[in-house]
């Protein structure tokens, strides 16, 4: 790790004054990414900025028919929220699979959601569930927010909020681990919001995307066997040594299967 | 009568001693210990696989805050090379290649992690910021990183001194017998394997601190060893040229070493150079990546084999052609293992009447190849279990059957083999059968109607095997090309109130000797566990020793220690005689009583103690006071210990996911001290085996880059890919030490790969699978599955 500033305002106007000040600070939320990043000597920001003592980022509530998130609720808030597993029960469930007890104790859905990683969680949900990203300045659409791989809408400085997800009819998750590092190898989350089908899949490409025709097929029939037939082009998708792109294309169709089998 | 009770002696399976002080956190690592005035150093590493070094500048990296120094291979041309510690001969009677290796490179890297510079300062990040500071030209040169590569004409050369990388060509048996016994074969099975190249990863990574004092020019040495001794020889007599009594080593509380741990490292010989230097206290610990990149790797054999059967499926002649890679340099006993340690188990637990074993050992430019966990002995099995289950498929036998039939019969001990090793005990028949029983054998074809009625594959897989541990005797390893001596010295020493302390030369790093050997004293001595304490890890404190690998610290160390106080007992045996005025040849000794053979005149064992350390009564013209004795015990031949084992798996044909349901294991270690202990070490071992079958995939690039360098791409085994194993154990009893004991520590890591791939082929058998190779990812079998229709379905 190399030497840096460490702050810790406590308000979101701080905040955005100490980010927009210096264009090297970084914000720091559970720190589950950005601390691996510092100590493999990765990243050498100028300053640190503390987000955890925000009152403005935390908390999740029930307002009509969304649920808002703060950036600041970690892992093992959302899994374990009333409010979560009555209104999105797959969210809470995706919540309680992330990394382990540790990481889920720490690390924070704005934290994930801003970092955008291809293999991670919660970015299919945003995308699957049609949620909007509040930020310090604005509020984006989950379709124009992940732009690739560790890539956001979110500009320098830009701190992200809280995330509203409309409540949907029906939610399902399901995920493929990669067998050394447990993020995504393959993942789908698919929904019924207001009568439109989403399937957002994670893990198997550069970054979270829509399975278009995946949702063409379960708005005709919303059933397992619907998506069995469908197909996911390899082509655009990672290979590596934990599997091919031919690979994680299969799997993206059993995990869609499977995603809509939990989601009932 | 002094009866010990409750029962801690052999056989008991008392709780762990060392684990009080484990579980709650008051281990004494090497990383805990602080010398005054430490400084810490950085090591620079070679970012390429391969490359000459124009220029190393270490001008600003001098210049930097907190730094003490900074060195190059340039500063140390007294230096020795790091050593090898086993000289192999060609075919044709020549050494082997030995090049040179640095303790900090010179001229040239060869592999990611070769170390370059080494930064001391008065903290780690300063040592860090200073080695970044380090401007080295490299002139980046094609690398090999495979077998294939290194062998192909025209490769670049690892060292300049090794023509086409191969350090030896090596072979064992008779090559005539060996071809009559294919002319006569009815069948011969060609087989091909690799057996995968893993990183060791033990819990504790690397460390070492080098300590001097200027005023009497004594070195010390705190490091992560599993041979203390080890390591003061090879560092003291062959790199820094120190003398034993000027050079202390110390391997505190250690965790895990799994073979890793044993060899001589260039950091080891760089911190105690630098602590002479800068006249401080030198610390080094090694990051999670440093360990990936320099750690000995184990394994990487590929591996050609020819079996020839008669055509009642009996055995005639094997031939087995292996390359094993030994890395960019020799690491201590990378030599011996796919060769003495390997080569020599190819007969396996079969009566085949010729083997011969060719074995070439190729440089690459990777981390260095060493003994990992096994060691040899589970890539001989592997090769073995794998190329019986392929023989019986080929020739329609039944898989336990066509083992049956080729077996070392119970009665057929000592037993010859075509490659040198004369097993002394076994019986292969009744651990198979135990193990048939135990795992459930006879039923299986119900799981599996029932697994599939589920839509999953299940499968089943044996693997019967043998090892050699305990590795022995000196004379005879001496004249194979070893450099040192193994026999094991172990020291008792009673106290005047009775306690005892046991000094021994092997060394825990989680094997629980603080408890086992104490065991031992207390079955023997009648002296209640409480009372004995085993020290281990000091060459200060320890006469000499070979330590702890190769699961021979109970059959060498104990055996030791039983020669040291079969001394104590009949000297303590005079004492008694004098006191109770008896002639010594009526005086018994059991379990802490002293008796005059059919009297009720007793003495105890505290009084005998007491009188050897406060002699007014005493037969001083006679025999020196004290009770204290010390003996070197050098075995007359390795320990055998065999079994099997047998893994039931599930595939989900969807995903490729293979979950390992049932581990039927029944090892036959010998003698058991502590089953507990013995139960917790094939547990280990297994999980191990376990994870080199499906999980643990370490792979290079083309340009030699570890891609499988940190633990987001190297997957070790975890608790939820493991199954319960089920443990029990058989007993033949070695027949030269003085305890009957084999070893325990490696049979799971042995045994268990070829179980478990067995288990997956027979999956997989409706898919036509002949072999998979290890790891057998999800991906892999995927793979199979979906490029092949099931044969079944085609029909
Ligand atoms: C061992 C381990 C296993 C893991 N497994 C998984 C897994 O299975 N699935 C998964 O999805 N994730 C996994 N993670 C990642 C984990 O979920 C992280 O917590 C998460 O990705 C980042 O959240 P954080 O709060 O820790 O963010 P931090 O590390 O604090 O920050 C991450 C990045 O986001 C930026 N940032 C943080 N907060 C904000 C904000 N409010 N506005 C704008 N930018 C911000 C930071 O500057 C940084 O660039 C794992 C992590 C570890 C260490």
């Amino acid at each position: 790790m190399y030497d840096f500033e460490y702050h810790k305002p406590g308000s979101l106007a701080d905040a955005v004054k100490l980010l927009s000040a210096d264009p090297d600070a970084r914000p720091i939320s559970g720190g589950q990414t950005l601390l691996p990043a510092l100590k493999h000597r990765l990243n050498k920001p100028t300053s640190v900025v503390d987000l955890s003592g925000i009152a403005e980022l935390k908390g999740i509530k029930r307002e009509g028919d969304k649920l808002v998130i703060g950036a600041l609720a970690k892992h093992f808030e959302v899994a374990t929220s009333p409010e979560v597993k009555a209104a999105i029960p797959a969210l809470a469930q995706m919540a309680s699979t992330i990394g382990d007890t540790q990481v889920r104790n720490r690390g924070t859905i704005g934290g994930s959601v801003a970092n955008n990683d291809p293999a991670a969680d919660y970015p299919s949900a945003v995308l699957g569930l049609n949620a909007t990203v509040v930020t310090d300045k604005r509020r984006i659409a989950a379709d124009d927010f992940f732009q690739g791989m560790f890539t956001t809408a979110l500009e320098p400085g830009e701190l992200l909020v809280a995330i509203e997800f409309p409540i949907p009819e029906k939610a399902g998750y399901a995920k493929m681990r990669n067998p050394a590092s447990r993020y995504v190898m393959a993942g789908a989350f698919v929904a019924k919001t207001g009568g439109a089908v989403r399937v957002a899949i994670n893990g198997a490409g550069p970054g979270v995307f829509r399975q278009a025709d995946m949702e063409k097929a379960l708005t005709a029939n919303w059933s397992p066997d619907a998506v069995a037939g469908v197909k996911q082009p390899a082509d655009g998708l990672n290979g590596d040594i934990h599997g091919s792109a031919e690979y994680r294309a299969h799997l993206v169709t059993v995990m869609a299967k499977r995603a809509i089998d939990a989601a009932g | 009568m002094n009866v010990v009770t409750p029962f801690e002696g052999i056989g008991a399976s008392v709780k762990r001693k060392e684990d009080l002080r484990f579980l709650s956190g008051r281990g004494q690592y090497t990383d805990d210990i602080n010398r005054p005035g430490q400084t810490y150093a950085a090591i620079l590493r070679s970012p390429h696989a391969h490359a000459r070094i124009a220029s190393i500048d270490t001008v600003a990296a001098a210049a930097m805050p907190g730094v003490v120094a900074v060195f190059t291979g340039a500063d140390m041309p007294d230096l020795g090379g790091i050593p090898c510690g086993w000289q192999i001969h060609n075919k044709d009677g020549s050494p082997m290649a030995e090049p040179m290796h640095p303790v900090l490179a010179v001229g040239k890297v060869r592999f990611v992690g070769d170390a370059v510079a080494a930064v001391i300062a008065e903290t780690r990040a300063q040592a860090k910021d200073a080695a970044e500071a380090i401007a080295v030209e490299y002139e980046v040169l094609p690398a090999v990183a495979t077998l294939e590569a290194a062998l192909a004409p025209g490769a670049a050369q690892v060292h300049d001194d090794v023509a086409g990388n191969v350090c030896y060509d090596w072979h064992i048996g008779d090559k005539a017998i060996n071809e009559a016994g294919f002319a006569k074969a009815a069948k011969v099975v060609e087989f091909e394997l690799v057996n995968n190249r893993l990183v060791p990863n033990a819990m504790e990574p690397r460390a070492a601190i080098g300590d001097y004092d200027p005023t009497t020019e004594d070195y010390t040495l705190y490091t992560t060893s599993q041979n203390p001794h080890v390591i003061r020889l090879l560092m003291g007599a062959f790199v820094l040229h120190l003398p034993e009594h000027k050079l202390r080593v110390v391997a505190p509380d250690v965790g895990g070493g799994f073979g890793s741990k044993i060899f001589h490292y260039a950091e080891e010989a760089i911190v105690t150079w630098a602590a002479g230097r800068v006249k401080r206290p030198v610390k080094w610990t090694a990051e999670r990546t440093e360990s990936f990149i320099t750690d000995a790797h184990g394994r990487d054999h590929v591996t050609k084999a020819r079996l020839a059967l008669d055509a009642n499926g009996k055995f005639l002649a094997l031939h087995v052609q292996t390359l094993a890679n030994m890395g960019a340099y020799l690491s201590t006993f990378a030599t011996s293992v796919p060769t003495y340690l390997y080569a020599t188990l190819l007969a396996g637990v079969y009566a085949t009447p010729s083997v011969y074993a060719e074995v070439k050992a190729v440089f690459t430019n990777t981390v260095p190849v060493d003994a990992y966990r096994g060691a040899g002995r589970p890539e001989a099995t592997f090769l073995l279990e794998r190329l019986v289950d392929v023989a019986a498929a080929e020739t329609g036998m039944d898989r336990v059957e066509i083992r049956r039939r080729n077996f070392i019969p119970a009665d057929a001990f000592p037993y010859q083999t075509p490659v040198a090793l004369q097993y002394d005990s076994g019986d292969y028949q009744a651990t198979l059968n135990q193990a048939l029983e135990a795992a459930g054998w006879a039923g299986f074809e119900a799981r599996r109607a029932e697994a599939k009625a589920r839509g999953r594959l299940r499968g089943i897989g044996i693997s019967t095997y043998v090892e050699a541990c305990g590795i022995a005797p000196s004379a005879v390893v001496g004249s194979l090309g070893a450099r040192a001596g193994l026999y094991e010295v172990g020291t008792i020493r009673v106290h005047p109130t009775g306690s005892v302390t046991v000094l021994t030369g092997t060394h825990s790093h989680g094997q629980g000797h603080e408890t086992t050997f104490a065991q031992l004293v207390t079955d023997r001595l009648g002296v209640p566990l409480a009372q004995v304490d085993v020290v281990h890890g000091d060459t200060a404190k320890i006469p000499f020793g070979m330590g702890t690998y190769g699961s021979r610290s109970l059959a060498v160390g104990g055996s030791a220690m039983v020669k040291a106080m079969d001394k104590i007992v009949a000297k303590a045996k005079r004492i008694a005689a004098h006191l109770m005025e008896a002639s010594v040849e009526d005086v018994e000794f059991d379990r802490g009583t002293f008796r005059v053979a059919g009297t009720d005149k007793t003495k105890s064992w505290a009084e005998i103690a007491l009188t050897a350390y406060v002699p007014h009564n005493y037969p001083i013209e006679e025999l020196e006071p004290g009770l204290d004795e010390t003996a070197f015990y050098d075995p007359k031949n390795f320990t055998y210990p065999g079994g099997c084992h047998i893994c039931e798996v599930e595939i989900e044909p969807e995903t490729g996911i293979t979950t390992v349901v049932n581990f039927t294991a029944v090892d036959d270690v010998g003698r058991v001290i502590n089953p507990m202990i013995v139960e917790g070490q094939v547990q280990g071992g297994v999980c191990q085996g376990i994870g080199q079958a499906l999980l643990e995939s370490c792979v290079y690039d083309s340009e030699g880059q570890l891609v499988s360098a940190s633990f987001m791409d190297y997957q070790m085994p975890r608790a939820n890919d493991l199954p319960m194993v089920s443990v029990a154990t058989h007993t033949t009893l070695c027949t030269h030490n003085p305890l009957g004991v084999k070893g325990c520590g490696e049979v799971g890591a042995i045994g268990s790969p070829p179980a478990v791939i067995n288990a997956v082929v027979d999956a997989l058998k409706e898919y036509g699978v002949r072999h998979i190779e290890m790891p057998a990812t999800a991906a892999k079998i995927w793979g199979i599955i979906n490029a092949s229709r099931p044969a079944m379905a085609a029909e």
